[in-house]
């Protein structure tokens, strides 16, 4: 009776343990969910502020546009509706600020309370209008019909070039520019950081007297322990003003700052793993070098760096992941303009900041929140991708050794 | 001969210039520490006093203390670390001592690395959209503290595995041959041998939990709130937070950086003292151990 007690106990402990261990996988499982549900969204919605709409005359042949021709219309770029596949009639932009232009203000009444009444005039005696305006202008006896609006297209999405979410009459979803920035200033970064962690993993794991590593190791790796925050300001108050005044910039927050900040970051992620790889060579292999003349920096870079270049190449995919993820301090050094950046030297915007500095401002559930959701999918898809990476280059060293 | 020594001498010399060079990168780096370090202790050290350190933020945060924001980061380390250090060192005891190499355990450390993957602003975007909406917290301690929770899971998990590998498999054996249970020997046994290395993967978490900022922009952090909370359903500030928010966005940047370097410099002694104190245990320990 005793020892079933005991059984049960075991496996009861048991079923908590691997419950727990379970924790993990389930977290990665819900991460996954809630992203792509909720990033899901913006691909559902019309690209337009809830409660407002795009109206054109009756006779208006064009019943449907394309978020981008939209932009266009509004930017003036697409002039006349014959470029639409409409009639050939020039296109009249409006927007409710611009009815002073058509009617005086004792016609709009005190209130504006005759304002719906006058849109809607408006609307129906100009054949070529296009207007924008909100819901509550709409009149009941609305002669004018609401445009079709095209929801955002996966494709566009990744391609479009200009991220201004919460731009009128369209909001402007395309990642492009925040793409570009992330990749810059990682690869800025690991351009900086990869020499230099190299050069101090050599000198950790083939140089160093025992003591004198077991002195400096800990100290690199206090670098990882301080907060990114800390980072990003001691960026700000001595990085940004010193490439300010290096380059004789207008402005210092630029990509490079963030490269650089984003460097000093990953070097110890890259010195752990290229110096631990480095020790791995066997002893064996670098006596047989030394034995044949070779000298020991021969030995350093005909023997041990190619035995551990699988080591060393995880230690600097890792070291981009980190910083394509990196938020805060990227956030607070690059100057966050999202626009495609041609040099390092001007303000960028990467993904991580993009999501730090809009999502308190974007409402609950709208089609900015959801952007921004899907901006953390990409980076998550990416960041993924990049440690199945790392597992397969360590692994297929792994094997190598067998 | 002399052609042989020319080469010889060639050899030595870019030896000696390769050499050189990776002194000194690494001496670089090791100053480049502390230049940081040095910077924000000089910046910071004459702002700190009892009354930084112990009153409300004043005058549009640029006078007064950063006391709310030290008990709100306090707040949330208690509520991630009630929640990851049970589940953390459960789930590595289950991978260290029960399950058997195979595809489930693959599959788990998998899953594990993963997990530490994630950039911390996805996990942000997570805790906002599970734990404020979903499941209505709002923002509050609670929400933020199960995000932070979340992050540095795998970090505890790892750790606790490396100390439980590190115990010999002779007292495992010892226990077993003796006639105790599985978990017997787990509790009673490995894990009390191995516990030292656990909390100081615990401390080095703590470290980690109180200078995460992205994980709290959207699930509990408030910008100013000069009051205490007083339960997990509050918002409250938080160090890291506050320093981001008082150097980027404060109402006058420049008449708060004083503040800034105080609350950077608080920071920075809480991930040093985090640090060198599980530096300390492990040496400590570690001789221990091996005496036994």
């Amino acid at each position: 009776m005793k020892t079933n007690f005991k059984q049960i106990k075991e496996k009861i402990i048991e079923t908590i343990l691997m419950l727990s261990s379970a924790a993990t996988s389930i977290t990665v499982v819900l991460i996954v969910f809630f992203l792509f549900v909720e990033g899901a969204g913006v691909f559902n919605k019309k690209p337009i502020d809830d409660g407002f709409l795009l109206a054109v005359s009756a006779e208006n042949t064009v019943h449907k546009l394309q978020p981008s021709q939209i932009k266009d219309i509004y930017d003036q770029k697409i002039t006349n509706w014959k470029e639409l596949g409409g009639k050939d009639q020039a296109i009249v932009l409006f927007r409710a600020g611009d009815i002073t232009d058509y009617y005086t203000e004792e016609e709009l009444g005190e209130n504006f309370e005759f304002f719906p009444d006058k849109i809607n005039e408006l609307v129906a005696k100009t054949p070529g209008i296009i207007a924008f305006f909100s819901d509550k202008y709409k009149a009941k006896d609305f002669t004018g019909r609401e445009l079709d609006i095209d929801k955002i297209k996966v494709s566009e999405f990744l391609t479009g070039e200009e991220w201004f979410p919460t731009a009128q009459p369209i909001a402007q979803m395309g990642v492009k520019p925040l793409i570009y920035g992330t990749l810059w200033v990682s690869f800025g970064a690991i351009l900086l950081a990869l020499p230099i962690g190299l050069a101090a993993a050599i000198y950790l794991s083939e140089i160093a007297k025992k003591r004198t590593r077991s002195i400096l190791k800990p100290i690199i790796e206090l670098l990882a322990g301080i907060p990114s925050v800390v980072y990003g300001f001691f960026g700000l108050v001595i990085i940004v003003p010193l490439i300010q005044s290096t380059f004789n910039l207008p402005v210092g927050e630029t990509g490079l700052a963030g490269s650089v900040v984003l460097a000093i970051m990953a070097l110890p992620t890259i010195i752990t793993i290229s110096e631990d790889a480095m020790r791995n060579t066997p002893r064996a292999m670098k006596e047989a070098s030394l034995a044949l003349g070779a000298s020991q920096w021969q030995t350093i870079y005909k023997v041990v760096m190619p035995y551990s270049a699988s080591g060393i190449t995880a230690g600097a995919i890792l070291g981009i992941g980190r910083a394509i993820g990196e938020t805060m301090a990227v956030l607070m050094v690059t100057g966050n303009a999202a626009v495609i950046p041609t040099t390092l030297l001007e303000p960028v915007r990467t993904i991580p900041a993009t999501i730090a500095a809009e999502l308190g401002e974007a409402p609950n559930g709208g089609l900015h929140y959801e952007a921004l959701f899907a901006l953390g999918c990409i980076l998550f898809i990416i960041t993924f991708g990049i440690n199945m990476l790392v597992e397969v280059v360590t692994n297929r060293k792994s094997h190598k050794k067998h | 001969m002399s052609a042989e020594i020319k080469l010889a001498k060639k050899k030595k010399r870019s030896q000696n210039i390769a050499f050189g060079l990776f002194t000194l990168t690494s001496y670089a780096i090791v100053a480049l520490l502390f230049v940081i370090l040095a910077f924000i202790v000089i910046k910071g050290i004459g702002v700190i006093s009892w009354e930084f350190i112990s009153e409300m933020p004043k005058n549009g945060m640029t006078e007064g203390g950063i006391f709310p924001a030290i008990v709100g980061t306090l707040c949330l380390v208690l509520v991630s670390m009630v929640f990851a250090f049970p589940v953390g060192v459960l789930a590595a005891i289950y991978m260290n001592e029960y399950v058997k190499d195979g595809i489930l355990k693959k599959i788990i450390k998998q899953m594990t690395n993963n997990l530490a993957g994630v950039p911390s602003i996805v996990f942000g975007l997570f805790g906002m959209s599970l734990f404020v909406n979903k499941m209505g917290f709002g923002d509050s301690i609670l929400a933020g503290g199960l995000t932070l929770g979340l992050l540095v899971l795998p970090i505890v998990i790892r750790t606790t595995e490396e100390s439980l590998k590190a115990v010999d498999d002779t007292f495992r054996q010892a226990s077993l041959g003796l006639g105790a249970s599985k978990w017997e020997t787990t509790s009673k046994v490995v894990f009390p041998i191995a516990f030292p290395n656990v909390i100081t993967g615990l401390i080095l978490s703590i470290g980690r939990v109180s200078g995460e900022t992205a994980p709290i922009l959207f699930t509990v952090a408030a910008y100013f709130l000069p009051k205490l909370p007083t339960s997990i359903f509050d918002q409250a500030m938080a160090l890291p937070y506050h320093l981001y928010v008082i150097s980027t966005s404060g109402t006058n940047i420049e008449a708060s950086r004083a503040m800034a370097y105080g609350t950077a410099l608080v920071l920075i002694i809480i991930v040093l003292i985090s640090n060198l104190l599980a530096n300390a245990l492990r040496k400590y320990y570690g001789k221990k151990v091996k005496m036994n």
